[in-house]
């Protein structure tokens, strides 16, 4: 049994890092832009989203408000490479860290919310984050932050000739997210936040410290959200309120996860596989913005795959259990 | 030697509900103690003070020489208090081995040693059989079982079993009672709250008996169940006479 535990981790791992090796080898045949930038977003989506399925997927603290982190990340970089010239690269971390401790921070008071309660006050905090952003003028208020170009660069983190850099980075923050799943499903943490979100009386009485287990939870997913936010900044080089703290990114975390299978270590690499392709292809097929057509589309394949595979794409690879009782 | 478990003059008031009033017992180590009465007596009230649930409105609670009364439940836990619920709590989306991983965790701070432990106890407790099947697949009778697996693997000193025995079949219930005394012997102090008199009576060393939120009599089983007081609490006036 516990050979079969070892191998499946070790299984994991091999296909993961397959999986990278093949990415990692797409920009050698992919030449055209706009497909590169589907593979980008795709990548960024995984990993955004397996961060979420963190806190929201293994602890079962679901939320729709994880559109701050990003947005957070995404200021807090540019805030201080504009205003201080400090490089992205620390930026970064800086986002992660500010991220975490403002996800900690409001844990506190609504980590004692059950439910539903819990997922209205995350959707109302982060939209009253977007207002907060729309009004302050030192961060740009409205018009947001245009980042200046100053040549491509590793050390400055932007890349204007070719998307290819951007590529690579985004592999790596997939990969990053995946692996730190990968490590936590067999914690301590990982068992925490499972029994947590299975059953939070059960938890305690068997020494959980769950309160503790939810804030560890949001502090991990909150900071690689906010790296994501901090790389999506210099990827589009210009951010407003709107376009990095928007209710749509809260959705398109969550999406994947919830379609490829939440609470599972491969769900969110699936899902976004499949759903951020299919955004970017029918918002390109069906032109113009607004339209909506790809919201109806992705709409109804979720409602479709949700009602046929209840846990979600995942389920389509897991053999089934013998479940024969014995008696 | 002082009790493993001792609450002194408990009180606990839900608005102007008395639940428990005064209630002051022990548990000696190495015993199994039954905690019964009829329904509404304050049991389940009782044994959520004793697993810290709530803390108590008045009165304290000391395990092992400790005052617990203030103490959350999964500092109890750590302090050698584990517990299974009336209603079981399994966690459903889990496997049964990870549902007992999660308790030996309380002990085993490494992965592979918590693993290990989980195993045993799943030996221990028959259902090593079923360990890579999900929670939610298990026959009602097993899912007791695993409750009580899970609070076995966080190691401790104490186990409340929260009407463990109750809604088996008579060969279930067998199976049970034998296991809480191979648990017993494994040197580990049992307090079970049970209402089918026939299985516990035989199985405790000392019964505690509750009515209306007091202790109505303690002793030796076979004394508990002929005390006029216990009958008249059980089956009303007309029964206490002829016993």
């Amino acid at each position: 049994m516990d050979k079969n535990f070892a191998a499946r981790r070790r299984r994991d791992l091999i296909i993961a890092a397959v999986l990278a090796a093949i990415a990692a080898l797409t920009p050698l045949f992919v030449k055209d832009v706009v497909v590169q930038n589907v593979l980008i977003l795709t990548l960024m989506y995984a990993g955004l989203s397996q961060s979420w399925n963190i806190l929201s997927g293994y602890c079962g603290q679901i939320s729709l408000g994880h559109a701050l982190y990003f947005g957070l990340g995404a200021y807090t970089t540019e805030l201080l490479f504009t205003k201080f010239g400090v490089l992205p690269w620390f930026g970064m971390l800086a986002g992660g860290t500010v991220s975490a401790l403002i996800a900690m921070g409001l844990g506190y008071p609504f980590f004692r919310l059950r439910g539903h309660y819990f997922v209205i006050a995350t959707i109302v905090i982060a939209e009253i984050g977007l207002l907060l952003f729309h009004n302050w003028e030192w961060a740009g208020a409205a018009m947001g932050i245009t980042i200046p170009i100053r040549g491509d660069s590793w050390l400055k983190f932007q890349f204007a000739r070719s998307k290819v850099p951007y590529f690579y980075f985004a592999l790596v923050l997939c990969c990053i997210a995946w692996l730190v799943t990968w490590w936590l499903e067999d914690s301590k943490w990982g068992f925490w936040w499972r029994a947590v979100k299975d059953n939070p009386d059960a938890a305690e009485s068997l020494g959980v410290d769950v309160f503790n287990s939810k804030m560890g939870a949001a502090a991990v997913s909150a900071f690689l959200v906010a790296v994501g936010g901090s790389f999506y900044a210099q990827f589009v080089s210009y951010i407003d309120p709107e376009s990095v703290m928007g209710f749509q990114f809260s959705l398109l975390m969550a999406l994947p996860a919830v379609l490829g299978g939440i609470g599972t270590l491969w769900g969110p690499v699936l899902g976004a596989a499949i759903l951020i392709p299919l955004t970017e292809i029918t918002r390109f097929k069906f032109g113009g913005s607004g339209s909506g057509v790809d919201l109806i589309i992705y709409g109804t394949l979720i409602v479709l795959i949700s009602l046929a595979l209840p846990r979600g794409l995942v389920s389509l690879f897991s053999r089934p259990k013998k479940t024969g009782a014995t008696r | 030697m002082t009790a493993l478990l001792e609450t002194r003059g408990v009180w606990q008031r839900f608005g102007g509900l008395v639940a428990n009033s005064d209630v002051s017992i022990s548990v000696g180590r190495g015993e199994i103690v039954g905690l019964i009465g009829p329904n509404g007596a304050g049991k389940s009230t009782l044994f959520n003070l004793i697993a810290g649930v709530l803390p108590p409105t008045q009165g304290s609670i000391w395990f092992d020489g400790e005052d617990v009364t203030k103490m959350p439940a999964a500092a109890r836990c750590q302090r050698g208090v584990g517990r299974t619920f009336q209603v079981v709590k399994s966690f459903e989306t889990m496997t049964v081995i990870d549902n007992v991983i999660v308790g030996a965790l309380v002990r085993n701070t490494v992965m592979r040693e918590a693993r290990r432990k989980a195993h045993e106890v799943l030996e221990f407790t028959g259902l090593a059989a079923r360990a890579d099947v999900l929670a939610s697949d298990l026959v009602p009778a097993e899912k007791r079982r695993l409750e009580v697996a899970r609070a076995l693997a966080t190691e401790p000193k104490l186990l409340l079993l929260d009407e463990v025995l109750t809604g088996l079949t008579p060969t279930e219930a067998q199976t049970g009672v034998a296991l809480v005394r191979k648990v017993r012997d494994a040197g580990i102090t049992v307090l079970m709250v049970e209402h089918v008199m026939e299985i516990v009576m035989p199985l405790v060393d000392r019964a505690i008996v509750l009515d209306l939120g007091k202790v109505l009599v303690e002793g030796k089983p076979n004394d508990v169940v002929r005390d006029p007081k216990v009958i008249k609490a059980y089956l009303g006036d007309r029964h206490a006479v002829g016993a």
